[in-house]
């Protein structure tokens, strides 16, 4: 990846390593994800950090066996699409065996480092 | 409104040929088309092309002009990108282009070299048709996409992996006598659950290979096929496009695909018929589940019903609702910017009974093709008739 930052990624990940994860909401309460100018719901342009819940639940998922290059050593490993109420986010699962994982599993939000690249991940934990 | 005439269709073989160029594998495709149209190359009005991933597999942007010379075409040219949509929007856009009379005579069609990348690199590759931010670096891959959704499927309506792998053994039985196919071989329903697993639940056998090819139409005016006495009995007669968000999570269903309903509803009008008058249908079948959700989709099944279709032999060849006669993506192969457009070749084939398979299908007169992008963030469905 290259050293220059992605506005909006990247200051959301450094908050969820703060323990303070955060949706975009617009005044009719569309959820959505940073960088974002306007709301895909409903174009308005008038979009506020709102605190994401402390957990969320995982509501599909799966363990990869056949990585991108980018994840060759991490593989397998496990991803998940996880409802926190105002937005579902996609992240892997860490701290718990991958048989273990099962739809309606609740967790955290944490950031943790790729062992092929050494980028950070959004992933979840059990709570 | 006027028709759209489907004059010639041109396939390559698809497989695995890492040392050829898509401008070679291209302008083959095309001397099929146009040998098929009795069109001359010096009517065309313009090419539609559509490719994925030729950036990271051959180095080559501005396709567009690459593909017109490759196919001995001098008429303005554009590419299409849309995922595995690429050459299905290129069609949409085509049929609309003749429609309001802007043009008699387009080349469209698509190609991608893939299999020089290898799996890792042809991974990697498809992995940029979902949201790089926050999908591909929490590290999705494209099968660990159609995974989540299987998986979500599952859990919303039932079903399992043996109800799946009925899928692909009927797509590689479809293939057997399709001599363009990458996999003219039967399989077992064991031979996929024993698979080894790509991104569970999904195993190397419920995925459609990686995959060189190119496909090609010289589409035309009713007029122009009618001055010029082409044989061109079959025709697009409806043509419809839906969108959705790009990342999966951020769609309202994780185990269906609202844009191929849009797209499929706009072509049932468009055309005038509903999901009942369809005879057959090519839908895009990347992953076994990609099959299910397509067939719900476009109304051929009732939500959460699709998953049996198979195993119950709704769409197998002697079915009420033949699928993926060609043999699918799975068995056919998916050289994804040729995707699209080589559904439309071979429903054109089929209706025409000049396909290996048109015996499963001798009275059909209607038949849909459906192309899907990503995790169906776009998708196109087309309507074809005999019209006469």
């Amino acid at each position: 990846m290259s050293e220059i930052r992605d506005d909006g990624f990247d200051d959301w990940l450094d908050a969820a390593e703060e323990g303070a994860a955060y949706s975009l909401e617009c005044p009719d309460g569309h959820g959505s994800l940073p960088p974002r100018q306007v709301c895909p719901e409903c174009g308005s342009t008038e979009l506020a950090r709102q605190q994401l819940p402390e957990s969320g639940t995982i509501e599909t998922f799966t363990v990869t066996h056949v990585p991108t290059p980018s994840f060759e050593d991490d593989a397998p490993y496990a991803t998940a699409i996880a409802d926190f109420g105002p937005v579902r986010l996609t992240g892997q699962v860490a701290g718990i065996d991958l048989e273990s994982i099962e739809n309606g599993l609740e967790v955290e939000i944490a950031v943790t480092v790729s062992e092929t690249t050494g980028e950070r991940v959004l992933t979840f934990e059990p709570v | 409104m006027s028709e759209v005439r489907v004059a010639g269709v041109g396939l390559t073989p698809f497989g695995n040929v890492p040392e050829r160029t898509s401008r070679d594998l291209f302008g083959q495709a095309s001397i099929e088309a146009f040998e098929q149209s009795g069109v001359a190359r010096s009517d065309v009005d313009g090419v539609l092309y559509g490719n994925f991933m030729g950036e990271l597999s051959e180095h080559q942007g501005h396709q567009g002009p690459l593909m017109a010379e490759a196919a001995g075409v001098q008429a303005p040219a554009t590419r299409y990108e849309s995922a595995c949509a690429s050459s299905g929007v290129a069609v949409a856009d085509a049929v609309k282009r003749i429609r309001n009379g802007e043009d008699d005579v387009l080349l469209v069609g698509g190609a991608e070299r893939m299999t020089n990348l290898g799996t890792a690199g042809a991974t990697e590759a498809l992995a940029i048709a979902a949201d790089d931010l926050w999908e591909v670096r929490a590290g999705t891959t494209f099968p660990g996409a159609y995974a989540l959704m299987a998986q979500a499927y599952f859990e919303t309506y039932g079903g399992e992996h043996a109800d799946l792998a009925h899928i692909a053994v009927k797509n590689h039985d479809n293939a057997l006598e399709n001599e363009k196919a990458q996999y003219q071989r039967a399989i077992e329903v064991d031979d996929v659950l024993e698979a080894p697993q790509v991104s569970s639940p999904l195993g190397l056998y419920d995925s459609c290979p990686i995959s060189d090819g190119a496909a090609a139409l010289v589409l035309t005016s009713e007029s122009y096929a009618e001055e010029h006495g082409l044989e061109a009995p079959v025709a697009i007669t409806g043509t419809g496009q839906g969108g959705d968000r790009m990342a999966l999570h951020d769609r309202e269903y994780l185990a269906r695909s609202p844009a191929a309903r849009e797209a499929g509803e706009a072509a049932y009008a468009d055309a005038g018929i509903d999901a009942n008058d369809v005879d057959f249908a090519e839908v895009h079948d990347c992953f076994t589940i990609a099959e299910v959700l397509a067939i719900e989709a476009l109304d051929l099944e009732s939500i959460g019903e699709g998953v049996t279709a198979a195993r119950d032999g709704r769409t197998t060849a002697d079915g009420e609702t033949p699928i993926n006669l060609s043999g699918g993506l799975k068995a056919k192969g998916h050289p994804v910017g040729a995707t699209g457009a080589s559904q439309i070749a071979e429903v054109t084939s089929l209706l025409a009974n000049e396909h290996a398979n048109s015996d499963a299908v001798s009275d059909a007169t209607t038949a849909l093709a459906h192309n899907a992008g990503g995790t169906v963030a776009s998708a196109t469905v087309h309507v074809l008739e005999v019209v006469e």
